[in-house]
Parts: structure tokens; C-alpha cells; sequence
């Protein structure tokens, strides 16, 4: 009883009714993934662009890259996805300890892969290949330095969303473990899976062509 | 109306500071960005009366050629970002929207008031930054200059652009998710009024668009930081740049220009008490503005090495962008055809617009012209043109749709007279200001100097002129807006005597709009056939409508 009316009081009073408010939140987190796309859009046709002009200083620079942690990365990433989906599954089925419990699962696989950028980055760093502090030493370094500019900024970018979505996660798990969540409403849980699969799907693109592509 | 001193409205349910600044209702939220863009427009003004000063004679005298820059780009940056991209549709369509599709407030109220807070921390890292030392790159930020060579602060007022952006994007999703999802029953797409959707087509330029210049913006950002991505000493190329920023810059006018269209194809049938003439072609062009608009960025660059096939592509798709524009300027014209035309200031206003945005619209023609642009580019040519289209269309719109819809806003009555002196300095001194400009342009006087040589004094002068009356037009509606508050009459329901589903609502409206959720079986703008069964509760005499 007392979950028919936890349910009924999440309907707020400009909906008709939580069929209505559902369908509009998950419709505004589509139309709100757009502008990611295009958000990301821009330092792709910017990376686009000078791999067109400058492909041999791109496949120096990503020489630079270590595709077995990136693949590594890459396994992990997509492993948080599989337990997002676990996430949203069990809130589709009212259990609140495996929602929490997925939740936490997906934050450390995140975490896992925050570690290892954060010692990718360190590795850049010492070698000189971040911008700012940039020593390389080739026929072709300025456009190195280019790429390198691109390299951080599009896994910079992608790396501040994993961690605004974990921030997030830490205040969904807390409101599963409450039991906020059941089979009549669950509208966050599914939001931010959506949102967790979408920069899953950014890293998809991002690790071939940063590097796989004209590599090795 | 009778018991208007106890009935709740929005504005009276509660009177603490918290009640605004915690608010979710999307009205008082609009009230919360009229007064903050209001400011932002004063100040802006400001800086363009300061540089029309410094024109009035050839010689810099006011200021030097550093604090010129920094003037102009103030102007720019803050007219912009934080008064003409928000101006319609954080006001009038926040307010209208919810109204006009049946609803007790937009999809997401919270995100509505987040995009507000937004608005407010960028503005303020804008004008922190403008107060300490200034930004002299241009509201454009071209690279490498933005990235390398400007002594200024680059880096504040860019995250303060940055984040505006987002309160725009947030703007412009709400309102979508709005139209798409939260419409009365029985209020079809083809039912929804014409202002609904100019700014669901406006909507769309804003979530697909700002993302792009707000990334763009971080690039420049992080090149100031020490990243290279358009530094051409290292291979950068600062055309990129260009792209990137007019992919968004340019359908940002039609963000600014759009919802004005919208607001005129709301008052050209309610002055004239006639059906608007067709209808469909109206909503259709506001999505073919869109569209279009997305593809029209690289006549920014007709003189940069964008490539000439490239630059005629652009040139062709700019004059197909006109094509929906003219739709709708002669669908207004044909509904106007045969209307009992009253001639109320917003009406005033409405016409004025027509006029203007027709000598932008037709001068932005000649800067399409490949040949022509080359003479043209960076003169005063341009300068006038993009402000036949962005004051004379947008602020027309925006000042029109402010009259028309004041009375609902506020419950009360403006004084009529003042305000259709406002409507007709602003179109002389409008046209006093920026005519002389179109001329001193095409004779080849450069945008962006503090000095120029002595024969384009007259015309400078005459600019100056038309400015001070451009100034005094805007200053009345400050006035008798803030007299009417105290002192209007009460505006009752339907002060117009018009239809639409905003007059059909107490003014000003109840904190949740509607007290039970309209049922629409009719389509907009059903004059004179609906106007006559109203026509007891309108004002209007019911034989003077049918007359048409």
C-alpha cells in the first residue's frame, strides 16, 4: 500500500499523470543527448580536420598512445554499461538493494577507468607531450602538439562527464537504498543509464581514432 | 475582474524574496529574465551611445583606439549573448508557452529556473571581466588574435559566454519537450499558435547550435591556456575557428529573429481581426529558416580561404534561406489585405517590424553577392544591415510583443499615447541611426575605427542624431511599463478583444494558469466567426468584427 502511494506523490502537479511525466523525461534526455552530440561534434570535425592535413604527424603522435591500456579501458568502460543495464533492470523489477548494488558496481568500473586515464595523463605529462609543457623533439612537433591538444581535450571533455555521472549516481544509489525506486516510477535510474551509455558510446569513437586509426 | 483584489494570481501568492528567487513557475521566472535582460540591454545600450559619441566627429578624440575596441565589444558580447539571444524567449515565450499549449508550466520547471541561475553566472563573469580591464577581440573572438595577441582578460568573458550557452540550450529544451509532450487535448500540432511554432523552430537552432559555439568557445579557451589547436605558428588553422563559431553564430540570428516573427504572426491577425493567410506556409518557413540556417555560415567567410566552390554553395543557400522569410512577409502582407486594421501600438510596432526587417532581409541579398561582399565586408554595409535585422527585426518584435502582451504579464493597462510615440521614435530614430550607415558603408568606411576621414562626417553626425532619438524611444516604455504597474487601469481578460488560449485566462493568470485544462476544438486565429460568439465578453461589438 504504502508503494502505491510513494509512486503517486512522484507524479508532480503539471502532469496529467506518471505516463505523462515519464514520457516526458525520458523524451527531454534524448533532445538533451543531441546537444552532447553536437557539444562533441565540434572537436570532432576539428580533429577531422587536421587528420585530413597533417596524417602523418597524427600517426607519429599516437604512437605515443598505449593501446593495451586503452583497450583495457575500452573492456571497462563497456562492462560499466553492462551493469547500468543491471542497474535499470533490477529498477524495473523494484529491487532496491540490487539498483544500489549495480549502481555501486558501474562507480567502480568508472573509477577503474579514471585511475588508469589519470596515469595515462601522468605518463604525457612526464614525457612532455601535454601542450602547455610540450618538449617533444621531431621533424613534425608543432602538429603533434595539435594532435596532442585534441587528445586531451576530447578525453578531457569525456573524462568530466564520467565524473559529473558518478556524482550523480552517488545520489541515485542513496535514493534506491531508500526505496525510491519501483516498477511504477524509476524515471532517474533509466535517465542515467542513458546518460552512462551515451559516454560509453563517446569512448567507443574516441579510442579508435585517437588510438587505433593509422597506429602501430 | 469584479473581485480581482482577492483572487490569487502569480504575482501576488506570495511577496518574499525567496518566492521569487526560489520560484518554478515558468511566469515568474520569465519577470526574473525581463529584469536581468533589461539591465544587460541598458548597459549595452550604454556603450552604443558611447561610440556613436566618439563618432561624431573624424577625429578619436572621446577615447583612444584601446577603449574604442573594448566599447564596441562590450556592446556586441553583451547585446549578444545576454540580451538579444535570450530576449523573446526567455520572457515572452517562458511566459507564453505553458499558456499557449494548454499547460499548468513547461515540461522541466526546475531545469527552467536552473537555466536562469546559469544566465545570471555567466552574465556575471561577463561583466566582472568587462569592469577589470575589458575585452577588446571583438563579440566574434577571432583566433589567433582571442588565442595569442589580445592583452586583455580573454579567458573570463569567454566562460562567461560558455556558460550562458547552457542556460540557452536549457531554454530551448524545455521549450521542445514542452510543445512535443505537454499540449492540451485536442490542441493538434496544427492547431498551435504561429508564436508556438516560431519558437519551437527557434528551440531547435538552440539546442543543436549553442553546443557547437560552446565547445568552440572551450578551444579557445584551452589555446589560451596553452593548447594549440588554432595556433597557425604551429600549423593551426584560425578558418577553423571561423567555421566552428559561424556554424553556430549565424543561425543565432535566426534565434533572434525568429520568435519576432513568431510574435508578428500573433499580432498582424489580432489588428487586423482576420485569419492569418496561410497558415501552414507561416509554420512551415519557421522550420525551413531552421533548417536552412544551419547551412548558410560560410558567407561569414567569403574573403577568408574557404574554397570558391565552397563560398558559391554558400552564396546560393543564402539566398534560398530568403525564400522562407519572404513567405512570411507576404503572407502577413496578404492577411493585412481586407482586415478591419486597427492601429494600437502594438500593431504599431508590428508594422514598423515589416518595414525594417524588409530593408535588412533585402540588404543581407547584396551581401550574399560573392562580387559585392568583397567591397562589402567589414564596412558599415554590414554593420547596418545586421542591425536592420537584429534591432529593427528582433527588438521590433521583442518591444510589439512586450505591448500586446503586458497586459496579460502585469493585469494592467499601459497609457496608449506614450506608447505609440515610443513605436514611432523608434522607427525614425532607428532609421535615422542606421540608414546613413548602409551609405557610408558602400562608400567604404570600415567597421571597428574610432577615427575616419572627414568626408563621412554628415553621415556620422546624421547616425548620431537618429541614435539620441533611437535612445529617447526606448527610455518611454521603462517609464510608462513601471507607471502602468502602479497606475494602469486593470486590463481585464481580454483587453484586445482577440483570440488564443493566453486571453481565455485571468490577468494576470492564476499561480498554475488554468483552472481546469482547456479543451481546444478550434483552429488559431478563427476570425471573425469565433470573434463574434466572444464578442460579449471582448469589448468589441460583435457587428463592427463581422463587418469584414
Amino acid at each position: 500500500m504504502s508503494e502505491a502511494v510513494s509512486s503517486e506523490s512522484r507524479l508532480q502537479t503539471h502532469f496529467a499523470n506518471l505516463e505523462q511525466q515519464y514520457e516526458t523525461s525520458t523524451f527531454g534526455m534524448w533532445v538533451f543527448l543531441v546537444t552532447e552530440i553536437l557539444f562533441f561534434g565540434g572537436l570532432f570535425t576539428a580533429y577531422l580536420m587536421y587528420r585530413v592535413q597533417y596524417p602523418d604527424a597524427y600517426q607519429h603522435a599516437s604512437h605515443h598512445l598505449s593501446i593495451p591500456l586503452g583497450a583495457f579501458n575500452t573492456a571497462v568502460l563497456i562492462g560499466s554499461s553492462l551493469t547500468m543495464a543491471m542497474a535499470v533492470h533490477s529498477a524495473r523489477i523494484s529491487r532496491s538493494k540490487a539498483i544500489a548494488f549495480w549502481i555501486g558496481m558501474t562507480m567502480l568500473l568508472g573509477s577503474v577507468f579514471l585511475g588508469i586515464k589519470a596515469y595515462e595523463y601522468t605518463h604525457k605529462w612526464n614525457e612532455g607531450l601535454f601542450p602547455s609543457n610540450f618538449w617533444l623533439v621531431a621533424p613534425d612537433a608543432a602538429q603533434q602538439r595539435i594532435y596532442f591538444s585534441l587528445y586531451f581535450a576530447m578525453t578531457g571533455l569525456h573524462a568530466t562527464h564520467m565524473v559529473i555521472g558518478m556524482g550523480i549516481m552517488i545520489y541515485i544509489a542513496a535514493q534506491a537504498l531508500k526505496g525510491a525506486y519501483t516498477t511504477r516510477w524509476y524515471t532517474p535510474v533509466e535517465i542515467i543509464g542513458l546518460y552512462w551509455h551515451f559516454v560509453d558510446l563517446v569512448w567507443i569513437f574516441l579510442f579508435p581514432l585517437l588510438y587505433l586509426i593509422g597506429g602501430h | 475582474m469584479e473581485t480581482s483584489e482577492q483572487r490569487v494570481t502569480y504575482l501576488n501568492s506570495a511577496y518574499t524574496v525567496r518566492s521569487w528567487l526560489l520560484t518554478i513557475d515558468h511566469k515568474r521566472i520569465s519577470l526574473l529574465y525581463l529584469v536581468s535582460i533589461t539591465i544587460m540591454f541598458m548597459l549595452a545600450s550604454g556603450m552604443a551611445a558611447a561610440i556613436r559619441l566618439e563618432l561624431l566627429t573624424p577625429a578619436g578624440d572621446l577615447m583612444d583606439s584601446d577603449t574604442y575596441n573594448k566599447a564596441f565589444t562590450l556592446h556586441g558580447v553583451i547585446m549578444v549573448f545576454f540580451f538579444l539571444v535570450p530576449s523573446i524567449p526567455a520572457t515572452l515565450g517562458n511566459f507564453l508557452i505553458p499558456i499557449m499549449v494548454g499547460a499548468k508550466d513547461l515540461a522541466f520547471p526546475k531545469i527552467n529556473l536552473l537555466s536562469w541561475y546559469i544566465y545570471i553566472v555567466g552574465a556575471t563573469c561577463a561583466l566582472v571581466a568587462m569592469l577589470t580591464g575589458g575585452l577588446d577581440t571583438g563579440w566574434t573572438l577571432y583566433t589567433p588574435f582571442s588565442t595569442a595577441y589580445s592583452t586583455t582578460n580573454v579567458i573570463l568573458p569567454a566562460t562567461g559566454i560558455f556558460i550562458a550557452g547552457f542556460s540557452s540550450i536549457l531554454t530551448g529544451f524545455n521549450f521542445i519537450v514542452t510543445v512535443h509532450k505537454m499540449r492540451a487535448p485536442g490542441l493538434t500540432w496544427f492547431r498551435l499558435p504561429l508564436f508556438v511554432w516560431a519558437m519551437y523552430a527557434t528551440s531547435l537552432v538552440m539546442v543543436l547550435g549553442t553546443p557547437v559555439v560552446a565547445i568552440t568557445i572551450l578551444m579557445v579557451i584551452l589555446d589560451r591556456c596553452g593548447f594549440g589547436i588554432f595556433d597557425p605558428t604551429a600549423g593551426g588553422d584560425p578558418v577553423l575557428f571561423q567555421h566552428l563559431f559561424w556554424f553556430y553564430s549565424h543561425p543565432a540570428v535566426y534565434i533572434m529573429i525568429l520568435p519576432a516573427m513568431g510574435v508578428i504572426s500573433e499580432l498582424i491577425p489580432a489588428f487586423t481581426r482576420k485569419k492569418i493567410f496561410g497558415y501552414g506556409y507561416i509554420a512551415a518557413s519557421s522550420l525551413a529558416i531552421a533548417i536552412i540556417g544551419f547551412l548558410v555560415w560560410g558567407h561569414h567567410l567569403f574573403t577568408t580561404t574557404q574554397s570558391m566552390y565552397a563560398a558559391v554553395v554558400f552564396s546560393v543557400l543564402t539566398f534560398a534561406v530568403a525564400v522562407p522569410s519572404a513567405v512570411k512577409t507576404f503572407n502577413w502582407a496578404a492577411t493585412v489585405y481586407k482586415g478591419s486594421v486597427s492601429f494600437e501600438s502594438p500593431m504599431l510596432f508590428a508594422i514598423g517590424f515589416m518595414g525594417l526587417f524588409l530593408i535588412g532581409g533585402l540588404t543581407g541579398l547584396f551581401l550574399a553577392l560573392l562580387g559585392l561582399d568583397m567591397h562589402m565586408q567589414d564596412t558599415y554595409f554590414v554593420v547596418a544591415h545586421f542591425h536592420y535585422i537584429m534591432v529593427g527585426g528582433a527588438i521590433m518584435g521583442y518591444m510589439g510583443g512586450l505591448h500586446y502582451w503586458w497586459p496579460k504579464i502585469s493585469g494592467k493597462m499601459y497609457p496608449e499615447v506614450p506608447a505609440k510615440v515610443s513605436a514611432l521614435l523608434i522607427f525614425l530614430g532607428f532609421n535615422g541611426t542606421f540608414f546613413p550607415q548602409f551609405i557610408a558603408g558602400y562608400a567604404g568606411m570600415p567597421r571597428r575605427y574610432h577615427y575616419y576621414p572627414d568626408e563621412y562626417q554628415i553621415l556620422n553626425v546624421l547616425s548620431t542624431m537618429g541614435a539620441g532619438i533611437l535612445g529617447l524611444g526606448y527610455t518611454l516604455p521603462l517609464v510608462y511599463f513601471m507607471w502602468s504597474l502602479r497606475y494602469g487601469e486593470d486590463a481585464g481578460t481580454n483587453p484586445w478583444g482577440v483570440l488564443g488560449l493566453e486571453w481565455t485566462i485571468e490577468s494576470p493568470p492564476h499561480t498554475h494558469n488554468f483552472h481546469e485544462t482547456p479543451v481546444v476544438t478550434y483552429e488559431p486565429y478563427d476570425y471573425p466567426e469565433m470573434a463574434i460568439e466572444l464578442g460579449q465578453h471582448t469589448g468589441h461589438e460583435p457587428a463592427e468584427v463581422a463587418h469584414v
